[in-house]
């Protein structure tokens, strides 16, 4: 299998694929609120119940790990690559 | 001492010593025979005690092998030999050298016994490791080389003084457990020396400088050594106290900040080290079965996957001399190899399912969980979540595809890596998969009885949740975590503009003041005292010698009438003399004719 090849094939077919992902995400969050299937019962908190309350802390935490670190950063922490040369 | 047993660190040792003088075309099979010959000594291990040795009255230990102990040597033992198929290729025997003493440090400190013994293999460790920066020979590589060396000199100093006031105060010298309840002030000084090696914040700082920094292959062997034999000592002597929690915690956060903020991918890397290494300080810190397993797991997991990304980055690194995100991108048709194996490592690490960091990582947050400790545990999800940002996505995205940023030189230079480069990536990226795929491995090598199962419909559907809805919060913030040429600020931020301040302070007002003083000392002192001394020999000449004979007067005068007759005088006196004698003569002679 030549992998750039298999690459390029995937990036021609990015359109599809995306669609692909929405698709598995959407389902992701359906499995979770089936009982039967996924079994809750040993979750440790209440929250941890509702579905998809994973789905959201990832996407919160993604958003918030960014904003927040950028903020920092732009308050001071990040400098000029030169910015210890004397 | 005990009957014969070979240390797997001897092995290494030797190995090392031997290597120059090995023919070249043999250098190969040298640099693969020795470290195979170590993992198969190091599996070889049997629990007890081994290599117990009297020097005066005390007993050292060398092999002391434990589960706990011979898991730590067995993954120690496993990375060199991958690191060392990696960098196959390096020419310079010291590399290779340091590496593999730097190796039996680690090894060495993992199953020392006694504390002496420990500290000893603990700061070889330190020692040998910073070539490993050096040989990149940068002028950044050798600042940062000394500054890792000094950093760990000052954490070496911490811990000798808390050994020797523990030793000295129980008067016993083996590695056992400190009472976490109420720690001495011997034990404060021992953590100190561990925490600082474990990268915890503030004394962390040392780590993303310095493994940014080293060559492409020595930072391989870094990424893995250094920081989990401090796990190693925290799970040995500091299982269960309760300030490990909130430290590991914080570390975990912490790295996760900074590697949003990074442009180096080597360094972002580290910073993901300090992250994931929070997960080991907290589980110690919550020191239960499922914890300390966890932690254990988690490091044996940890030094393969982040071997495995060092690996990915260092090959970037080495073909094509960049490891900026803002020099790089678009390497897919180049290098979609190193981009896979470097994707194996990102999701190891980020705990997919399948992948070991699943099996391991998640110990740790459950035995949060079960400890009742809700805010360590979501707060350790969060890191998941930002661990999967960056070396799962950030990495290969803005290295692989993105924008290509690349120079034309550096794109000319980008090809795949070479065989023995890629066959350590392989093996590395199998051994992921495998751990994450088949837990028995793992599990049964494992401190304590294993009752966790990680593969329920419940975790599986949670990690996935969480994983992939990052990567959809990636997709949309995109724009936002375009890479910018900085670097950002730390904590080393204070021992390098301290140190520079220092010098400024040492340069201008000491030495201005310095001059200053020595002018004013030559004015005024030096003239002082030469009056001083005239006075003084004045009375002593007239007054003293006045008062009482006048004799020491009289030899002076002597003296120096006799020095008169020593001198040229006599014998200018005698040239005079006789040349008027002969003009006298010639005179008589000439009157007398």
């Amino acid at each position: 299998m030549n992998l750039v090849a298999f690459i390029a094939w995937l990036r021609r077919h990015l359109r599809r694929l995306v669609q692909g992902c929405c698709v598995l995400l959407a389902l992701l969050v359906i499995v979770d609120a089936i009982p039967g299937v996924v079994n809750k019962e040993h979750a440790h908190t209440a929250v941890e119940r509702w579905p998809g309350f994973w789905a959201l802390f990832g996407w919160a935490g993604c958003v918030v790990l960014i904003v927040l670190s950028k903020w920092l950063g732009h308050a001071g922490l990040m400098q000029r690559e030169d910015y210890y040369d004397e | 001492m005990s009957d014969f047993w070979l240390h797997p660190s001897v092995i290494l040792l030797v190995g090392a010593a031997l290597l120059p003088l090995v023919p070249r075309p043999l250098k190969p099979v040298w640099l693969l025979v020795v470290p195979v010959c170590t993992f198969v000594r190091v599996v070889g291990l049997t629990p007890g005690v081994y290599g117990q040795v009297e020097v005066f009255d005390l007993t050292l230990v060398f092999g002391r092998v434990d589960a706990l102990s011979r898991l730590f040597a067995y993954v120690m033992g496993l990375i060199t030999g991958i690191a060392t198929l990696y960098g196959l290729h390096v020419r310079e025997d010291g590399q290779h050298m340091a590496a593999w003493t730097y190796a039996a440090g680690s090894v060495g400190a993992i199953l020392a016994g006694d504390w002496l013994t420990f500290f000893l293999f603990w700061e070889l460790m330190a020692l040998a490791s910073v070539f490993l920066i050096w040989y990149r020979r940068t002028p950044q590589a050798l600042g940062a080389g000394y500054r890792y060396l000094l950093v760990h000199l000052a954490g070496g100093v911490s811990l000798l003084a808390g050994i020797v006031w523990q030793v000295g105060s129980t008067g016993q010298l083996d590695f056992a457990p400190f009472e976490v309840g109420s720690l001495s002030p011997a034990a404060w000084l021992v953590l100190l020396g561990f925490l600082l090696n474990a990268a915890v914040p503030p004394l962390h700082a040392w780590l993303p400088d310095a493994y940014a920094e080293g060559t492409f292959n020595g930072s391989v062997f870094l990424s893995a050594l250094t920081t989990k034999t401090a796990v190693y000592a925290l799970c040995r002597g500091f299982a269960g106290l309760e300030l490990l929690v909130p430290l590991g915690v914080i570390m975990a956060l912490y790295g996760v900040v900074y590697a949003v903020l990074e442009n180096d991918c080597r360094r972002l890397l580290a910073y993901h080290i300090v992250s994931q290494v929070g997960y080991m300080v907290a589980g110690v810190g919550l020191g239960t079965e499922l914890a300390i397993n966890g932690t254990c797991a988690h490091a044996f997991a940890h030094i393969l996957y982040k071997g495995l990304l060092f690996m990915g980055c260092g090959a970037v690194l080495h073909m094509t001399g960049q490891s900026k995100f803002t020099e790089l991108g678009g390497l897919w048709q180049k290098m979609p190899w190193a981009f896979v194996f470097t994707l194996v490592g990102g999701l190891s690490i980020s705990a997919f399912p399948l992948f070991s960091g699943f099996v391991s990582k998640s110990m740790v947050v459950a035995a949060a969980f079960e400890d009742h400790r809700l805010l360590a545990a979501f707060l350790l999800m969060l890191a998941s979540v930002g661990t999967f940002l960056h070396t799962g996505l950030k990495v290969p995205y803005f290295i692989w595809f993105g924008r290509n940023r690349c120079k034309p030189e550096t794109w000319e230079r980008a090809r795949e890596a070479p065989w023995n480069m890629n066959l350590a990536m392989a093996v590395t990226s199998l051994l992921c998969i495998f751990i994450g795929s088949y837990t028995p491995y793992l599990y049964s090598m494992l401190p304590h009885p294993v009752h966790y199962e990680p593969y329920t419909a419940y975790h599986v559907s949670e990690t996935l949740q969480l994983l992939l809805f990052t990567a959809v919060g990636f997709f949309l913030l995109i724009r936002k975590l375009e890479p910018e040429p900085t670097i950002s600020l730390d904590t080393d931020w204070f021992y390098r503009m301290g140190g520079r301040a220092f010098l400024r302070w040492a340069r201008h007002p000491v030495r201005t003041w310095d001059d200053r003083l020595g002018e004013c000392y030559r004015r005024c002192g030096l003239a002082g005292l030469r009056a001083v001394a005239g006075w003084v020999r004045a009375f002593d000449q007239l007054v003293i010698d006045g008062l009482v004979d006048g004799l020491a007067w009289r030899i002076a005068l002597l003296g120096g009438r006799l020095r008169t007759l020593q001198r040229g005088p006599v014998q200018e006196s005698l040239t005079v003399g006789l040349a008027v004698l002969v003009v006298g003569l010639l005179l008589v002679w000439w009157w007398w004719r």
